[in-house]
């Protein structure tokens, strides 16, 4: 295994990045620069899609590093991500759009 | 991992081909949290259906979660901001327990372990003050009529139409327009409530804010209130809540609910872990390969915990 021949710093590194992040994002959300809350992009501001965009990094950091799954064999790599990358965003697609959809039927 | 697939090796009929290079009980650890993501993933879409569809009654995220242990005055964000940063450190001290564990090293094993548990009972107990504080209530809010309704099978529910009072563009708590008659429940008699609006009307520089975040000035809120207000509320119940739509809370109670539970069983499958790794179980087994599968769900949680946060908190 890579990893036991590389010692601890890659763990502290994913670490700084995920701590850096949230914080960014903390930051953010407390000083909500005007121009991205009044630019809207998609049904929302153009502030939740910087916050999403910065989830699903801190996400694949914890998936592919944390959870060693980029370390694992191509195959079983695919088995794991491909469902949700299909089925969630083709849920969130029908849901959501159903839920503006009734909101404006209300 | 390696260990682990090398002790158990069978002829490829026996399961021994090894297609994913992983071991069994790895393998269903990653099959349960492909449903455990599609699970949470469901729960997170129907609180995004509820949100968009009711966007005019949902409260601002940074107007519920202002609060935090033995500081006055609103600070939004910071206590979530203190829970992730909790949980991401014990994401760390785990992966460390499954470094050593590769190495065998069992000391260094139980002593990130134990640090891991204290994360998670961290976590767990600032969420359990979270889920206090939301239900006490903060600043309370005014229940006006023209409430809506909805009726899911037969039951019919009902979305009280709130409106909260404001001071200054901050708003306000309803504590300090009641004072004298403090309850225990929730809600307040009709009394109460005529006293609440000479005081408010007492205060020239009270405004009323709408469910529809449009701001009342004063004079046109203390008509607004004589007209249609009903009663003073505090906190939330599965009901009812002093934020926004009703919904709101049960998604929130529901949600943070059922990654608390997971976060919950975490620690006791580490505990469990611990008690193992110092009984010897897995140095006589040959691998620690638990404290992996373990650590891949005490992961998950934390993964959750990142949607979590920026779904209900930030977004």
């Amino acid at each position: 295994m890579a990893s036991e021949t590389k010692g601890n710093w890659w763990i502290w590194k994913v670490f700084w990045i995920l701590l850096f992040i949230t914080a960014f994002e903390v930051a953010l959300g407390m000083i909500k620069p005007p121009f991205l809350v009044d630019t809207i992009f998609l049904g929302t501001k153009l502030l939740n899609h910087i916050f999403i965009i910065l989830t699903i990094i801190k996400a694949a950091y914890i998936i592919l590093e944390f959870m060693h799954l980029g370390h694992e064999k191509k195959s079983l790599k695919w088995t794991v991500l491909l469902p949700a990358m299909v089925l969630v965003p083709y849920l969130l697609f029908i849901i959501l759009s159903e839920g503006v959809h009734s909101y404006l039927m209300i | 991992m390696d260990e682990a697939l090398i002790k158990d090796h069978k002829p490829a009929w026996k399961g021994g081909d090894l297609p994913y290079k992983a071991s069994y009980g790895k393998l269903m650890m990653w099959f349960f949290l492909i449903t455990d993501t599609l699970t949470f993933s469901a729960f997170l879409a129907s609180y995004g259906f509820s949100r968009f569809k009711y966007q005019d009654s949902w409260p601002v995220p940074e107007d519920v979660f202002t609060h935090f242990p033995f500081l006055h005055g609103d600070h939004p964000l910071l206590f979530v901001a203190l829970m992730t940063f909790i949980l991401i450190m014990s994401s760390v001290t785990m992966v460390l327990a499954v470094n050593y564990g590769h190495k065998m090293q069992k000391n260094k094993v139980i002593l990130w372990l134990v640090l891991t548990i204290i994360g998670g009972s961290m976590f767990l107990g600032s969420q359990a003050w979270e889920w206090g504080h939301f239900i006490h209530g903060d600043k309370g809010a005014v229940v006006t009529n023209g409430s809506s309704s909805y009726k899911i099978k037969d039951s019919l529910f009902v979305n009280s139409n709130l409106a909260h009072v404001f001071k200054d563009g901050h708003m306000y708590s309803i504590d300090n327009l009641s004072e004298g008659n403090h309850h225990d429940s929730a809600h307040s008699d009709d009394i109460d409530f005529d006293n609440f609006i000479s005081a408010f009307a007492s205060e020239k520089d009270l405004n009323l804010r709408l469910s529809d975040k449009t701001i009342l000035d004063h004079d046109v809120a203390v008509e607004y209130l004589k007209e249609r207000g009903l009663r003073t509320i505090k906190g939330a119940d599965l009901y009812e809540n002093e934020y926004g739509h009703t919904l709101f809370g049960d998604y929130f109670f529901f949600i943070t609910g059922f990654h608390g539970f997971h976060v919950f069983s975490g620690v006791v499958l580490l505990i469990i872990l611990l008690v193992n790794v110092i009984k010897d179980t897995y140095a006589r087994r040959g691998h620690y390969e638990m404290v992996e599968k373990i650590g891949l769900y005490w992961h998950f949680v934390d993964l959750v915990w990142v949607f979590v946060f920026t779904f209900f908190y930030l977004v």
